[in-house]
């Protein structure tokens, strides 16, 4: 069934070697390991939790938009629902998402080391990210915040009757581990590539991450500055947003998003990385412009940095301000644009195999492209002035961060699920699931879009009636969503028994991680690889993919 | 369900130039849609594997030529949507002189309008087309956000500070008026109306409603009550500039700046009178903040507005 795999049906099992799965057996050995790959699981358990918890906000929400009026839940009710799903899908699924899981798992295989630079670091983050979660879930019991995933003070400081101590300790600690990992990643790949692994013949996946953890590092910080602000004014009564005591509101604004722009990048970076590894293997290709596509992540990573006073154009800050966000806002798409070009030339000259990933991977090209688009409209001062706020936004960043990260995430687990398994997924039903997850999206999200521009504000659980026709699309779309997530993990699960023993390298990519077995063997690989050249080496340096046939790919590692 | 609409009302100039603005990205970014999601259909159907269409190695010009082609096609484009972006919000940004003012007060959750002779409303505004207005916003508590999407206008209304916001209305009619900036509770009802109207209609609408107080009269024995006459009365032994006609005139300060006395300019003078200090003076006066309250500062400043007229210009 699969395009690219013809060497799948490998005659009989082969003898197989304790693999990092089977090493060592017990709960022990999974609680206290200092895998990477084992804490990756323990991560992707985690995340999936929150990713029901989560999904669950969500569920109550649009059920909630079916029609104008209040039905299902009350005002506060409704405000809670929003919240902790914001709160609980930021800090508690995408962010965490394909760092800790995928980019745990591979960094180390990609680059050819034996696990990363502080493995017990590694764990001690885990830890630190269950104890946030645990308060994120106590938040949840002792009756939840209202306040919407951004904080706004100073209802959050002085009005607001939710467990906002609660939800903000929750995050703090959570930027811990965000921070724990970052460090970790940052360390391993300046301090354990394999011989002749040189920067610019990283695989663009350590790129991302690698960036992605730079930003992590320099923007948490300011996040856990301003929870801690919070904390001191609401509990203590120490007077630093509340205008009546000489606050400032806005000085909350600014620390707030002076994070959260960039931590838009932690989260859609790292599914940058994703794609490049997809898009290259399916379309049999070298992907086009290496060094572009590492110049604009480290742009993006910069620049986002600068841009964090388009989210406040109307909260009365000076217009000579908002000018000059808007064109920082304006000059960081461009990165972004060159990354969605490249990929799609990559296709150019291919010997294109229609995979699940690679679908997953051009859907998430399709809808990232509408997300980035619409990011032109938002840069905007006069359209954004009258789109903010809205359902407009709501849509725009769902296109980036559900439709670009959450498909990257599922295009990638998919792909790399042989190697981290040792099993092969059913290749229909993933087909089958990656097409509906781009049409249940657009149904979901792309009405947004519309009402937004009607003037839809967000966060109101009852609304006038002439957008309902947008409301019960919306609603409809996430049922098809809602499925089109929930069956790859029926499918997965089912391949860890039934599903078809992988080979090391079924798609025959050209990463060190195929160069060991599946799933690899605790240390990771039996002899170190050395490495002689560039990644990507699907076809030879002058010429293009031939027909069929997968053995022109050279894997970028070699056993000495 | 009530019928299907596309496109909002357009009710102010602003939002006709917002319109033409939006419009233009629609086209610019459907035709990127396009070219992207062409080019993958059409890559997608001519290299997928196996075809006959020929491979081979990439023509150097594409490797280089187009890369760097269009980077900078992205990179101008990005430039001259930000020039036409910024040149439609700088058209709009200062309000003509003469608008005319109304308060909003913000709180949760409602909204309090006041016109200049003292007309109250809830939850509504009433406006006369064709007719600049000002509205000058603040919030008793949280922050909350003014929206009216007819208008395509929306500005966040903050407790402790002014802002403001000012459009021409163009279309009689009834509109939407939200709380866009989530506020508690109820902020999904925060809600009301704004109602445009003929200037005449508009003018006998106003002059009907029911006065409730005499905020300017009852500043005025403020004025003498807290002692600010005794510095600014024209009779006065001490230097302190006559309060008459200051209302709406270019005031030139200490530290070489030039500001218009609007009434964040009053309010600033009587709170904080050291941070704009008139040039010339000394800073002597004394701060007020904390012993007007919010309601005695508006009687104050709706005083010194009415000096307006009695001054010479
Ligand atoms: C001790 C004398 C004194 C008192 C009392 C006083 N002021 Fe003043 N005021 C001044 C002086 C001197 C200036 C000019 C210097 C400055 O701008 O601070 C001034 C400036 C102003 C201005 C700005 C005038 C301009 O031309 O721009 C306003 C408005 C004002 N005062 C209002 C008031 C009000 C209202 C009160 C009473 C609540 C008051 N003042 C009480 C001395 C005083
Ligand atoms: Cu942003
Ligand atoms: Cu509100």
């Amino acid at each position: 069934m699969s395009g690219i795999t013809a060497e799948r049906a490998i005659p009989g099992a082969p003898p197989r070697e304790p693999s990092y799965l089977t090493a060592k057996t017990g709960l022990a050995s999974w609680l206290l390991t200092t895998d990477h790959k084992r804490i990756a699981l323990l991560y992707m358990a985690a995340i999936t939790v929150f990713f029901f918890v989560g999904g669950a906000g969500a569920v109550a929400i649009r059920i909630e938009l079916f029609t104008p009026q209040a039905d299902l839940l009350s005002a506060d009710a409704y405000n809670r629902a929003f919240t902790f799903h914001g709160v609980i899908m930021v800090w508690f699924f995408l962010i965490p998402s394909i760092p800790n899981i995928l980019g745990n798992f591979l960094l180390p295989l990609m680059i050819g080391a034996k696990d990363l630079a502080f493995p017990r670091l590694n764990l001690a983050s885990w830890y630190i990210f269950m104890a946030a979660g645990g308060l994120a879930v106590y938040t949840l019991l002792s009756g939840g915040v209202d306040t919407g995933w951004t904080f706004y003070t100073p209802l959050t400081t002085a009005f607001s009757n939710g467990n906002v101590l609660a939800a903000a300790a929750a995050v703090f600690v959570s930027g811990f581990s965000t921070i724990a990992t970052a460090v970790n990643f940052i360390a391993t790949v300046h301090l354990q590539r394999a011989p002749g692994l040189t920067w610019f013949r990283l695989p663009l996946f350590v790129w991302a991450i690698y960036a992605t953890s730079i930003v992590m590092v320099l923007a948490t910080p300011v996040l856990a500055m301003v929870l801690a602000l919070i904390f001191a004014e609401r509990a203590f009564g120490i007077p630093i947003f509340d205008p009546l005591r000489g606050g400032d509101p806005i000085l909350f604004q600014h620390l707030f998003w002076f994070y959260s722009h960039p931590a838009v990048y932690i989260m859609v970076l790292p599914s940058f990385g994703v794609i490049s590894e997809l898009v290259t293997c399916y379309a049999r290709r070298r992907v086009f412009g290496y060094n572009f596509m590492v110049y604009a992540i480290l742009w993006i990573s910069l620049v986002g940095f600068l841009v964090w006073g388009h989210h406040m154009f109307v909260s009365g800050q000076s217009l000579f301000a908002s000018l000059a966000f808007s064109l920082l806002s304006f000059i960081v798409a461009v990165p972004s644009a060159i990354k969605v070009f490249n990929w799609t030339a990559t296709l150019y000259r291919g010997q294109i195999v229609f995979d699940a990933p690679m679908i997953y991977a051009l859907g998430f090209i399709g809808l990232f492209t509408i997300g980035g688009l619409t990011g032109l409209f938002l840069a905007s001062v006069p359209v954004d002035i009258h789109v903010t706020d809205t359902y407009f936004v709501v849509a725009h960043f769902h296109y980036i961060m559900v439709g670009g990260a959450v498909s990257a995430l599922y295009g990638g687990l998919a792909f790399w699920w042989p190697k981290i398994t040792g099993r092969l997924y059913p290749e229909g039903w993933a087909r089958f699931a990656a097409i509906m997850m781009f049409f249940g999206f657009g149904f979901t999200f792309f009405p947004m879009f519309i009402m937004g521009y009607l003037g839809m504000p967000r966060r109101y659980h009852v609304y006038p009636e002439e957008f309902q026709v947008w409301h019960v699309l919306a609603s409809a779309g996430a049922v098809i969503l809602a499925f089109a997530y929930l069956l790859p993990m029926g499918f997965f699960a089912w391949s860890l028994i039934w599903g078809r023993r992988a080979p090391a390298n079924p798609w025959g990519a050209t990463g060190l991680e195929w160069q060991t077995s599946s799933p690899p063997p605790e240390e990771n690989f039996h002899t170190p690889p050395v490495v002689e050249q560039g990644p990507y080496n699907y076809h030879p340096e002058h010429a293009g993919p031939p027909a069929l046939e997968r053995e022109q790919h050279q894997p970028q590692g070699r056993q000495p | 369900m009530s019928p299907l609409t596309l496109w909002p009302a357009t009710a102010s100039e602003q939002a006709a130039r917002i319109d033409m603005l939006f419009t233009g990205l629609l086209v610019i970014s459907g035709a990127i849609l396009l070219l992207v999601a062409g080019l993958l259909l059409v890559l997608c159907a001519r290299y997928r594997r196996g075809s006959a269409a020929p491979r081979g190695d990439l023509p150097d010009f594409i490797r280089r030529d187009v890369e760097i082609g269009w980077t900078a096609a992205t990179l101008f484009l990005a430039l001259f949507l930000f020039w036409w972006a910024g040149a439609t919000q700088l058209r709009a940004s200062d309000p003509p002189a003469g608008a005319l003012e109304v308060h909003v007060v913000a709180k949760q959750w409602m909204w309090k309008t006041r016109y200049p002779n003292g007309a109250r409303e809830i939850n509504a505004l009433h406006a006369p087309r064709g007719e600049a207005m000002r509205l000058m916003m603040t919030s008793q508590d949280v922050i909350h956000s003014f929206f009216v999407p007819a208008f395509r206008l929306k500005q966040d209304v903050l407790p402790g500070r002014f802002t403001e916001m000012w459009f021409r209305a163009t279309k009689p009619g009834e509109y939407r008026l939200f709380c866009a900036e989530f506020c508690g509770t109820d902020h999904a009802r925060m809600g009301g109306t704004v109602t445009v109207m003929e200037p005449e209609d508009f003018a006998r609408w106003v002059a009907a409603q029911p006065q409730e107080e005499d905020l300017p009269g009852e500043g005025a024995a403020l004025f003498t009550a807290l002692g600010c006459s005794g510095c600014h009365a024209a009779a006065s032994a001490v230097h302190a500039p006559v309060l008459a006609g200051v209302y709406g005139r270019m005031v030139h300060l200490a530290d070489g700046r030039t500001v218009r006395a609007d009434e964040a300019y009053l309010r600033d003078s009587i709170l904080q009178p050291k941070r704009d200090v008139v040039v010339g003076y000394e800073p002597i006066m004394p701060s007020f903040d904390g012993l007007v309250d919010e309601a005695d500062l508006q009687r104050l400043v709706a005083y010194l507005q009415s000096l307006r007229g009695e001054a010479a210009r």
